[in-house]
């Protein structure tokens, strides 16, 4: 059940509480920085800076010594990842937070950025103290995800004396989760992979049937009124030009130009190859049809290039016009 | 001599629901409250209201619509199709209906929650097989499914034939910001644009970035026209409509005319300008201000070169300067427009040509005898220019 407008309200009304405060006491780095510790990063990482592994060669450097990396900083005070077996009874203010969320059908939880700052290199033996602070909430915003709001928390890391070393902020989407359609499940049972989706497909009524249908047969029409010879695209049930309804159609060479395009990128709709380029070509023939130029980068696509249509099969059979970059000739 | 549609009608009043991303309630509910506040602004008895005029697109029933406000009998009702082409289209059948007395007060509204409901951006699909189906058909297989898509393309050749470059749809956007920014009610108030953060932000469908493009938002806005002579005993301060008209021209497709010889104009919206021009006695010099239909940016720039404010091919110099500002030769979309106040097919536009012919808009111009307003471009459209009370 969707909330109330006053439900929704007083809920905000309880997330605010939580803005600018501390979820808890400080985080206290349960070993100080260490060599081991750095190394097993460093190998995890593929890091070979000797400015990390090497004291003698970090003798020689500014630091005059072994630091450590500064992308560890939030691992000297981490122990495990306890988000989640905190929701039932929640161990600090962040918890709290989210089960405020979760109980008002906010129940997905989705980590968007973070960000992280270095004030100064730590080095072996300095204890690392992390607090964090709800920094803020957002609006509602209406996501791919569902419906959510995104919370932003910063850490300030600090060390032995209480100096600052760096800080994070990290932003997660607490959201209700959208009901997904069914064609989106994955898991058809039987264990096999589920068909990569294909383009969405004309529907066949009377006046684009014939035309797809000789496309299936790899032919490219172009409709001709059998009255006057006058080419249509897209196809009409009367001739504009002498108002005959008899219709045929010939066989477009393919040869053509590129009159204006697009490079479509957002949104991104299954079944397609993105960025598409979509294309307006003049056909030699002297009509223009809509379609897709492939086999050509982004950037070398040019009002007035020549283009080279042919019938394009897509990976589940469905054929329709394309258009490749027509070599120069010989 | 016919009947003409100069100075036939007045808009008297206007209502509109807060601009949301997420409204919470029906879209009928935003309907009826947007025509409720244009009658009370108004100052009229909702039992005068007998016609009623909306978008095909819109889906709250007028009868629906009257049962919850309150209004009464009606002896004109009517529909108008295209998206946001209907915009003005709505005005030019009230008009109709009110110099002809087939009606004497008519509601014209457009609601949608656009953006918790059913969005624009998610492009046209479908399984029944319709004319209108089979006409996106030439275009979806081939990834051609938003109006952004169908937009670049013009915008594409438009650039390439005249030159105009980024930095100029830019003005566009970044003039509406500027207005949007002491407005109140748009969704971008005090939130400014670099142009850095113009040209940074993400490809929509080449040339169109992020904020070439307009919002999906959910909120409605609805306004009360009349006859002048019963605009005098109106509440609100009337703007009357100098001229109205509506057209599609040859070779028009729905979004997608893309077999004229030349597709870098907009030919429906050069007819719209000639029919106004005539029926006011008006012409470009005679406007003070206009709320040009912004859906996108590049589509801001055939307007001005359709209804005479520069020559074709020039809008991207016109643009410039701080022109289409306030204090500019033809501040334009002084609410911020679609792209930066709220994107209800026009209509709050509709709703700002009116504010600005009564001295109320937040970017107030400070000359405001005439103002156009435009309809949705791409598909048959529709215009009209709003004038002072004698």
């Amino acid at each position: 059940m969707p909330l109330t407008k006053e439900q929704k309200q007083e809920l905000e009304a309880k997330m605010r509480e939580f803005v600018g405060k501390p979820i808890g006491a400080p985080d206290v780095g349960r070993d100080a920085v260490n060599e081991p510790m750095i190394r097993q990063w460093c190998d995890a990482m593929g890091d070979t800076n000797p400015a990390y592994l090497d004291p003698d060669a970090a003798a020689s450097t500014v630091h005059g010594g072994l630091v450590a990396p500064p992308t560890m900083m939030q691992a000297w005070t981490m122990h495990g990842f306890d988000m989640a077996k905190g929701y039932d009874e929640p161990q600090d203010g962040q918890q709290h937070l989210h089960k405020l969320l979760g109980d008002h059908g906010y129940t997905g939880v989705v980590g968007t950025d973070t960000k992280q700052g270095y004030t100064r290199y730590l080095r072996p033996g300095d204890v690392v103290c992390a607090e964090t602070v709800i920094e803020s909430i957002s609006e509602e915003k209406a996501t791919h995800l569902g419906l959510g709001y995104f919370i932003t928390t910063r850490t300030t890391f600090r060390d032995q004396d209480g100096e600052e070393v760096g800080w994070m902020t990290f932003r997660v989407l607490k959201y209700v989760p959208a009901e997904r359609p069914a064609a989106a499940a994955t898991d058809s049972g039987d264990g096999a992979a589920p068909a990569p989706p294909g383009r969405i497909r004309p529907p066949r009524g009377h006046d684009n049937a014939w035309w797809w249908d000789l496309v299936d047969q790899g032919t490219f029409p172009i409709q001709q009124c059998n009255g006057c010879k006058a080419l249509h695209h897209p196809p009409r049930p009367m001739c504009n030009a002498c108002r005959s309804m008899d219709m045929g159609w010939v066989e477009a060479s393919g040869a053509g130009t590129l009159y204006s395009f697009t490079i479509i990128r957002h949104p991104q709709f299954p079944g397609y190859d993105f960025p598409v380029i979509a294309a307006l070509v003049e056909l030699e023939e002297g009509t223009r049809i809509v379609s897709s130029v492939i086999d050509c980068k982004p950037e070398d696509v040019k009002i007035g290039m020549k283009l080279s249509g042919f019938i394009h099969e897509d990976h589940d059979g469905f054929k329709l016009p394309m258009f490749r970059p027509a070599r120069p000739a010989a | 001599m016919p009947t003409t549609l100069r100075n036939e009608a007045a808009i008297v009043g206007v209502g509109q629901t807060t601009f949301t991303k997420n409204s919470g309630v029906s879209e009928l509910a935003l309907a009826v409250e947007a025509v409720s506040k244009a009658i009370d602004d108004a100052g009229i008895d909702p039992q005068d209201v007998d016609g009623y005029c909306s978008f095909t697109l819109d889906t709250n029933d007028e009868v629906d619509i009257s049962r919850a406000v309150g209004t009464g009998d009606a002896t004109m009702f009517s529909r108008i199709g295209y998206g946001g082409g209907a915009c003005i289209g709505i005005v030019h059948q009230a008009v109709m209906a009110l110099a002809t007395g087939s009606a004497k007060y008519v509601v014209c509204y457009r609601a949608l929650n656009g953006r918790s409901g059913q969005r624009y951006s998610d492009g046209v699909s479908g399984d029944i097989v319709t004319a209108d189906l089979i006409h996106w058909s030439w275009y979806m297989p081939w990834g051609l499914m938003t109006p952004a898509s169908w937009v670049a393309m013009f915008t594409q050749r438009y650039m390439h034939q005249y030159g105009a470059k980024a930095e100029d749809l830019a003005q566009v956007a970044l003039s509406t910001r500027k207005h949007a920014v002491n407005n109140p009610n748009a969704f971008f108030y005090q939130r400014p644009l670099t142009m850095d953060e113009y040209m940074e932000a993400r490809w929509i469908a080449e040339p169109l970035r992020l904020y070439d493009c307009c919002q999906e938002t959910d909120g409605g806005v609805a306004v009360v026209i009349t006859t002048p002579e019963r605009a005098k005993d109106c509440k609100g301060k009337p703007a009357v409509i100098r001229g109205v008209a509506q057209a599609f021209a040859t070779d028009q497709e729905q979004m997608t005319s893309l077999y004229r010889e030349d597709i870098a104009s907009l030919p429906e919206m050069n007819l719209v300008a000639k029919q106004v021009y005539e029926i006011s006695g008006l012409g470009p010099k005679d406007i003070d201000a206009a709320v040009i239909y912004d859906a996108f940016t590049s589509i801001v720039l055939w307007q001005l070169e359709a209804f005479g404010f520069c020559d074709v091919g020039e809008a991207k110099d016109f643009v410039k300067d701080g022109n289409i500002e306030v204090g500019g030769r033809l501040p334009i979309n002084t609410h911020g427009g679609q792209l930066s106040e709220a994107y209800i097919h026009g209509v709050n536009g509709i709703a700002e040509g009116v504010r600005m012919i009564r001295g109320e808009s937040t970017n107030q111009p400070q000359n405001n005898d005439h103002v156009l307003v435009t309809g949705g471009v791409g598909v048959p459209t529709s215009g009209m220019i709003l004038g002072q009370m004698d």
